[in-house]
């Protein structure tokens, strides 16, 4: 059988599951919880599994040396790698704790039930808790990976409403988020950064820096990394930006203005076709040629996606101390131990002396700018021995050098034949990587040179070029495959260079763009066959859950009475998020004005994540990711010229405000028994092709560039 | 020396009057609960209730804040409507990562203090201002809805 990753390299139930004195359960995790309420989720299948109340299991905070090391919490991986290593590590541990009891009380395994922990014989009512069976055991047991599992008929916690773990303690403000660290003799820190990443340090004025020393101010600088650091934190924003100001710069060649689709189409580029499976291949690609002869209808379609923000509401933050040797770092990464490996690589010390724990932080939505202050913060500590580091990123540092989402283009042409069946299709995407920004080994370039600031360090390191991930629906060819039922379609990554920004893993990687070019695509498809959207689908898709989130969707808003408006118009879009992980299907209903704004009224969801274990979670993961998407699709933009970036607050990076929060109605399909689907983004591009669709219904126009703002719509009326 | 009246306390402070009041709060009086995220009164991170009214922290000096109440979210389960409000947002699963949440609770505390039965624009009034990045808006107006459907 396969061998499930998370158990290949943690085998044993007490990596996951420690039964402590207190008559208490804490689940082991390398999955961290960033908002997505993976806790929660991990908290019920250790309490259905176990046969223990979901009140008594408490998720522990992955840290490096003492949790499992599951790398990244990303892709919408959690619950297939940790969920179900926690399913099958519960369930064999039940097993084993029924058969120790039996022996204890000398009954029958098959006589014995459990009850919250406490295990009894239904004959003759002889009880034993597992924490009293245990008290003189280990549980170095091996995950037994054929253990049995519940059926769903005998579910006690899983798809039932729970309070979410820390919800009360957010709501009520008690939350310790990294940044709310408070520790003896702890200094506030501030990086002082450059305009642009192509600008070094030329000459400082050292009077500053010696000023700021005698009014106790500590200053830090390796090359041109310099950071300042004292015991009141509004004296070191004060104090950044003094220094700061003492600073003359050598702006290097400063950033390239070339228009970034001018550059995306035109820059050197690794060129490779994406095979059935939506894995690419080293070979030629194939140019593109005439549509066939059968082809009644021929239609193209750009789509063009501009550098994205995480945006994270809390600018990034991380606490480091170095004492006696060990250093010590609390950050909100979403991979505690590929980072341990980063800053031990970086600052040459050994791996063991680096002790990396997670903290919440505010959401991220992939590698943001987290690891990069975790690094700071550890140049900092190791620069004043023996005192906490707490460095916090200011609004313009995490929106001028988080790594951003890629910029994307999407060139797409399809035929449909007489019978209005797509017999030909083409789909080119360009775009920078997005999974090689990550500090994490294995991948483009050492560890440490993906950390922000060892880049400015007298000694920093050689940026390698990035090379094309080729694994299936990574990067940018993520969903650049189509679910839909055409034959021998010619798709195509390329993997453009020297392009302005440094690019990381944002939530859907290249899905958003791809989907949303497919989906647009589609839908022209089926106006020009003269077929409903929905049917026309249908008629494309074999995939049986496919169809029925589909044909859930239509019912749904027919039911809702969407369409009844005259002054509404609707577009819907679907995909399965990888091809493999949850099925997502979106209506939206939106309002364009004589201004060209659009307004969003209401919209529809409907999603099958394989079985469902915590309803409120995937709804609120759902609905969020759909704002989130609307936010990308209608708002959102990176602006910069030769001088660095001119988005720097949320008045020049607008987001997504309540005025515009649409009303959400989301529809789960359940399917007990069945493997767990990543759910965290199977949203987002449905969402931005079903916006995409509307707009188009509303005002005829194929907006090809994002954002779908006043400006991008009345361009492309202006070039109609 | 400047005093404070904080969740009905008063606190005598040694810090340097142009301090913003969040630096206070935060550091001087450990009450973390309310956040910084833009420093700029971009994103409601940083709302407290002063004087009922919901107030953002990170740009106004604490000097602006002599004699009057100032309640964070760690004093709003003494205020009826801010408990209310708290529950409602968690049977509504009213947040995500929590970054923003605090200041959701004040911003929706001090609407509902204000007006029984809020309309689609005085809500959006009160909390235009504020951001969230992970989606709980529909989140937030559920329970919104939760609290007036008990206001009858």
């Amino acid at each position: 059988m396969n061998v499930h990753p998370s158990i290949a390299t943690h085998p044993n139930v007490d990596q996951w599951l420690e039964f402590t004195a207190d008559e208490r359960i804490v689940v082991h995790t390398g999955k961290v919880d960033i908002g997505q309420r993976i806790s929660t989720a991990l908290a019920i299948i250790a309490a259905e599994e176990l046969d223990v109340d979901y009140n008594r299991i408490d998720v522990k905070r992955t840290q490096t040396g003492l949790d499992p090391d599951e790398g990244f919490t990303a892709g919408s991986m959690s619950m297939q790698h940790s969920g179900s290593a926690i399913r099958l590590a519960s369930a064999t541990t039940r097993h084993y704790l029924i058969d120790l009891a039996a022996n204890v009380l000398g009954l029958a395994p098959g006589t014995l039930v459990v009850d919250d922990g406490i295990v009894r014989s239904l004959v003759t009512g002889a009880h034993v808790s597992y924490w009293s069976l245990l008290t003189d055991k280990s549980l170095s047991v091996r995950i037994d990976e054929t253990a049995p599992l519940k059926r769903p008929a005998d579910y006690s916690w899983i798809g039932k409403a729970v309070i979410p773990k820390g919800l009360v303690d957010i709501v009520r403000g008690k939350t310790v988020f990294v940044h709310d660290l408070q520790l003896p003799q702890m200094l506030h820190s501030r990086v002082v950064r450059p305009p642009h990443s192509a600008a070094r340090i030329e000459s400082l004025d050292t009077t500053v820096i010696k000023d700021l020393k005698d009014s106790g101010v500590i200053t830090v600088q390796d090359g041109s990394f310099l950071a300042v650091a004292a015991t009141d934190e509004y004296r070191a924003t004060k104090a950044a930006a003094r220094l700061f100001s003492a600073i003359q710069w050598n702006l290097g060649s400063g950033i390239p203005t070339k228009d970034v689709f001018a550059a995306l189409r035109s820059n050197a580029k690794v060129s490779l076709p994406v095979a059935e499976g939506g894995a690419p291949i080293e070979q030629p690609v194939s140019p593109l040629t005439e549509p066939p002869e059968e082809a009644t209808i021929t239609l193209t379609s750009t789509l063009e996606k501009p550098y994205l923000m995480h945006g994270s509401i809390g600018p990034s933050a991380a606490c480091a101390v170095y004492e006696n040797d060990l250093l010590t770092i609390y950050t909100h990464s979403q991979g505690v131990y590929p980072l341990r490996g980063a800053i031990a690589e970086a600052l040459h010390l050994p791996l063991d002396t680096v002790q990396v724990t997670f903290m919440p932080g505010a959401g991220c939505y992939g590698h943001n700018g987290a690891d990069d202050a975790a690094f700071d913060a550890a140049l900092i500590a190791l620069a004043v021995p023996g005192k906490p580091v707490l460095l916090k990123w200011t609004r313009e540092e995490e929106h001028a050098w988080e790594p951003y989402g890629s910029a994307m283009v999407c060139e797409l042409r399809a035929s449909l034949d007489g019978n209005g069946k797509i017999i030909d299709w083409s789909h080119e995407s360009y775009g920078d990587t997005f999974i090689m920004g990550r500090p994490a080994a294995g991948r483009t370039g050492s560890p440490a040179s993906k950390l922000l600031s060892n880049r400015f360090r007298t000694d920093a390191p050689e940026q390698s070029l990035a090379q094309p991930a080729m694994g299936p629906h990574v990067g940018i060819h993520r969903n650049l495959e189509p679910l839909y039922t055409i034959p021998k379609p010619r798709l195509v990554k390329h993997l453009v260079g020297r392009l302005p920004f440094r690019t990381s893993a944002l939530r859907t990687l290249g899905a958003f763009a791809n989907i949303v070019a497919i989906e647009s695509l589609i839908d022209q498809l089926a106006d020009a066959a003269g077929v409903p959207p929905v049917e026309f689908r249908l008629q494309h898709l074999d995939d049986e859950r496919g169809r029925q989130v589909l044909q859930s969707l239509s019912e749904q808003m027919a039911a809702d009475a969407a369409g009844s408006s005259d002054i509404l118009s609707q577009g819907i879009a679907f995909a399965r998020y990888k091809n493999a992980a949850a099925y997502c299907a979106v209506g939206i209903e939106l309002e364009v004005s004589e201004q060209a704004n659009v307004r969003l009224i209401r919209a529809w969801v409907v999603a099958d994540a394989g079985e469902i274990v915590d309803p409120a979670g995937i709804t609120a993961q759902l609905e969020g990711g759909l704002i989130q998407a609307a936010s990308w699709s209608l708002y959102e933009t990176v602006t910069y010229d030769a001088n660095g970036v001119t988005s720097r607050d949320w008045d020049t990076y607008p987001i997504l405000r309540f005025n515009n929060v649409p009303h959400v109605h989301t529809l789960l399909i359940d399917r007990p028994g069945e493997p767990f689907l990543g759910a965290g983004e199977a949203v987002g591009g449905p969402t931005g092709g079903a916006i995409a669709n509307a707009i188009r219904r509303a005002t005829g126009l194929c907006v090809s560039r994002m954002p779908f703002n006043q400006n991008n719509i009345r361009a492309a009326a202006l070039k109609q | 020396m400047i005093a404070l009246t904080i969740n009905g306390q008063v606190h005598a402070l040694e810090v340097a009057p142009d301090t913003p009041l969040v630096f206070v709060l935060r550091n001087e009086l450990g009450l973390t609960g309310t956040k910084i995220g833009c420093a700029s009164e971009q994103c409601g991170a940083c709302a407290v209730l002063v004087d009922g009214e919901s107030t953002l922290s990170c740009v106004r000096p604490v000097a602006d804040f002599v004699d009057q109440q100032v309640v964070t979210i760690e004093g709003m389960s003494e205020d009826p409507m801010g408990s209310r409000v708290q529950q409602a947002f968690i049977e509504e699963g009213a947040a995500q990562c929590g970054y923003c949440t605090p200041g959701m609770v004040i911003a929706t505390t001090a609407l509902l203090n204000q007006i029984n039965r809020p309309t689609a624009t005085d809500i959006h009034g009160a909390l235009n201002i504020h951001l969230c990045r992970c989606g709980s808006q529909p989140r937030v107006l559920a329970a919104i809805q939760r609290v007036t459907d008990r206001n009858t």
